[in-house]
């Protein structure tokens, strides 16, 4: 037992020391600093006498196959477009990528762009690449922080997809019908905004609507088990499937053959996201329409951040690039998927 | 009278009661069933057919709970078989590619693997079992995720995509195949566990770990067979979901499944403290958390009100199981004998 408490102790101190030591390294961000992702990575001259453009990314990790998607093109674009780049995976702590944003900070980078995986927290860090003079642009997800904290959102207008998804609707049924919809994940800002904007859009069509909605969580399996009810309690009403996301309406797909009808006949399917297999099932002729949810932010992402460090005037947010996709050509779309 | 209500497996039955006869009045053609295809198409049905993959964990839940442990690693188990699956179906791993099956066999035998790992802790390391499960809970999607590369396998266009579909979605006399599997599970399990000396262990085990070792029995090998035979049903499990959506989604398959499989165990009245146990009581809380699911999606209830209201049918159906509650609310008056009937 008085092992273990001399152990304890001494491990405490260990601890102490170590945080003590790491408190001084950020109150002066010349020292070493090499304790980021990329402690091979030179901090001071990068920052002057150097043209190219150094710009840190955090991302949140791994997560889904459209998170994948981004990390590609941003890699890529960086790649391709000769940014010198330092990468970090936050293995979907938000922990991780305040210690990589500031490691960014001692490296001197030109731009620290960030996908934060929660809303709140992160005042105090933004503050301090704010202090040392480097703009934060946010990728594909908000930050609460106030306006002047980060130089530029990146991101998709979720209602913007809903009204889309709404006019596509609208197009396939002739203006006429009932839709029953697959919401996100209750509380999701994607499902929330997702279904607001088709439900504005919807107030133009008087002769069509909502007669079910309900959660899918974003998956196949629930969104499935949804549908599989709504044909059940609506037996020959539903002439639409909305869905927030491609997975859960393919999973509807999978509900409607197994109830014997034909799915993007019988009734039309309209989702948002636009992943390879929605693209399959398109071609297959099982569904209608995707509304394109663009994770190929790469481009746009490291142009804002050129754009920052030349001194030029960048909206708050730049909207990212997106299509609709239609059944007709998805045979010729599908060879570009990436994702 | 008593002797009815203080079964085992009266309360789940009655819940399970109360609900349909709640659906007949309130939900629009609940109970219509109808034939579609040379098979029986209604929401029973889909009940029957959701059911089975949250029956199998039950089952393999209600053993490892009768030791006095518990096995929070099934969601994962689940997502790791459905991986190796559907990866083999669609032909990426390189190995045995688009065969059925090695595909199952595969899936299988890592249902047996992660459960045997389990058992090894408890049984042999002594760990914890909700922590030595924990191990393999959080490690497992990650396992999954390295199995299918991070992305969601879709075998739409596989060659034995039909055979596949037909384990977890097709039909089989009229009934979802998926329930056979149930039932032909069931029946060994319930076998294994009446006929042999094995379930007379498994409940003394439960009860009394320490005498149970002191006169003979082996305790860990036990623990370590009911650890592999959860294990197996949730690969069983994994690859039910995996083929009722045509693809393996490493992220949410299975997820939080472990509590309802925990909830099923527990709406079926077995302790968990370990002990006395009823594999079939266990079912039907399986089929009554089901149940409850479809009828919430049936009613249409808003989305943000349905955890809410599952949580509250749960309470009230815990406390109407608790035999201290209802002597001291319905003491002596004997209405509640009167309700019960009715209901």
């Amino acid at each position: 037992m008085k092992i273990m408490k001399k152990i304890l102790s001494i491990l405490l101190v260990v601890m102490m020391v170590v945080g003590l030591a790491a408190c001084g390294q950020e109150a002066q961000p010349a020292a070493t600093g090499g304790n980021g992702p990329n402690p091979a990575a030179p901090s001071e001259p990068a920052q002057k006498g150097n043209d190219r453009l150094v710009v840190g990314f955090a991302q949140i990790g791994q997560e889904s196959g459209w998170r994948d998607a981004e990390t590609w093109s941003i890699l890529n674009a960086a790649e391709e477009m000769g940014v010198d780049l330092k990468f970090s995976d936050g293995q979907q702590k938000q922990e991780n990528q305040i210690k990589a944003i500031r490691s960014f900070i001692q490296q001197g980078v030109d731009v620290i762009g960030v996908a934060p995986v929660v809303e709140t927290g992160w005042e105090t860090v933004f503050k301090e690449a704010k202090d040392a003079g480097i703009p934060i642009v946010l990728v594909d997800r908000m930050a609460a922080v106030s306006d002047d904290l980060y130089a530029c959102f990146i991101g998709s207008d979720f209602i913007l997809e809903g009204q889309n998804a709404c006019k596509e609707m609208a197009r396939l049924l002739n203006n006429k019908g009932n839709i029953v919809e697959l919401q996100g994940t209750v509380g999701a800002s994607a499902a929330t905004d997702r279904m607001k904007g088709f439900a504005e859009e919807l107030k133009n069509y008087p002769d069509m609507k909502i007669i079910a909605s309900q959660t899918g969580d974003f998956t196949r399996a629930k969104g499935k088990e949804v549908m599989e009810a709504f044909l059940k309690a609506h037996p020959g009403e539903i002439n639409g499937v909305y869905a927030h996301n491609d997975d859960m309406a393919l999973g509807a797909i999978e509900a409607i053959k197994d109830a014997g009808l034909k799915p993007g006949v019988d009734i039309k399917i309209v989702s948002i996201d636009g992943v390879k297999a929605i693209f399959e099932a398109m071609v297959a002729g099982e569904a209608n329409v995707t509304v394109e949810c663009n994770p190929l932010l790469g481009p746009q992402f490291f142009q804002v951040c050129k754009d920052l460090k030349e001194g030029k005037q960048v909206p708050k947010w730049v909207k990212s690039e997106e299509g609709i996709y239609r059944q007709e050509t998805a045979a010729e779309d599908i060879k570009t998927r990436k994702y | 009278m008593k002797k009815i209500t203080t079964n085992q497996i009266f309360w789940p039955l009655a819940a399970f009661i109360v609900l349909l006869v709640y659906n007949a009045f309130f939900a629009k053609n609940f109970f219509k069933i109808s034939i579609l295809d040379g098979h029986l198409y209604g929401n029973l049905i889909d009940i029957l057919k959701n059911f089975a993959p949250l029956a199998l964990l039950s089952i393999g839940m209600t053993l490892v709970i009768a030791t006095g442990g518990v096995d929070i690693s099934v969601g994962s188990v689940v997502a790791i078989s459905g991986a190796i699956a559907c990866s083999i179906i669609d032909g990426r791993l390189g190995i045995f590619d688009h065969s059925f099956v090695a595909a199952l066999i595969l899936a299988l035998l890592s249902g047996i693997a992660c459960g045997l790992w389990n058992g090894f802790l408890v049984a042999k390391v002594k760990i914890q079992p909700m922590v030595a499960t924990l191990i393999l809970m959080t490690a497992g999607r990650g396992i999954a995720q390295l199995i299918t590369k991070g992305k969601i396998v879709t075998i739409n266009s596989a060659p034995m995509m039909k055979e596949y579909y037909f384990l977890g979605a097709g039909y089989f006399l009229g009934l979802p195949f998926a329930f056979f599997i149930v039932v032909a599970v069931f029946t060994i399990v319930m076998i294994l566990v009446k006929r042999t000396a094995f379930g007379l262990f498994l409940q003394s085990l439960g009860t009394n770990p320490k005498s149970s070792r002191l006169s003979g029995i082996k305790v860990d090998r036990i623990k370590l067979v009911v650890y592999t035979i959860s294990g197996l049903m949730a690969s069983i499990a994994g690859i039910l979901i995996s083929s009722n959506i045509k693809g393996a989604d490493c992220n949410n398959a299975g997820l939080f499944i472990e509590l309802d499989a925990i909830l099923s165990v527990a709406i079926g009245g077995n302790s968990l403290n370990g002990g006395r146990f009823m594999i079939p009581a266990s079912i039907v809380g399986a089929l009554f958390v089901q149940c409850l699911t479809t009828t919430v999606y049936a009613l249409g209830v808003p989305p943000e009100a349905i955890s809410l209201l599952k949580a509250i049918v749960i309470l009230v159906l815990c406390l109407f199981q608790s035999d201290s509650f209802r002597q001291k609310v319905f003491k002596g008056t004997g209405r509640w004998r009167k309700g019960a009937d009715a209901a």
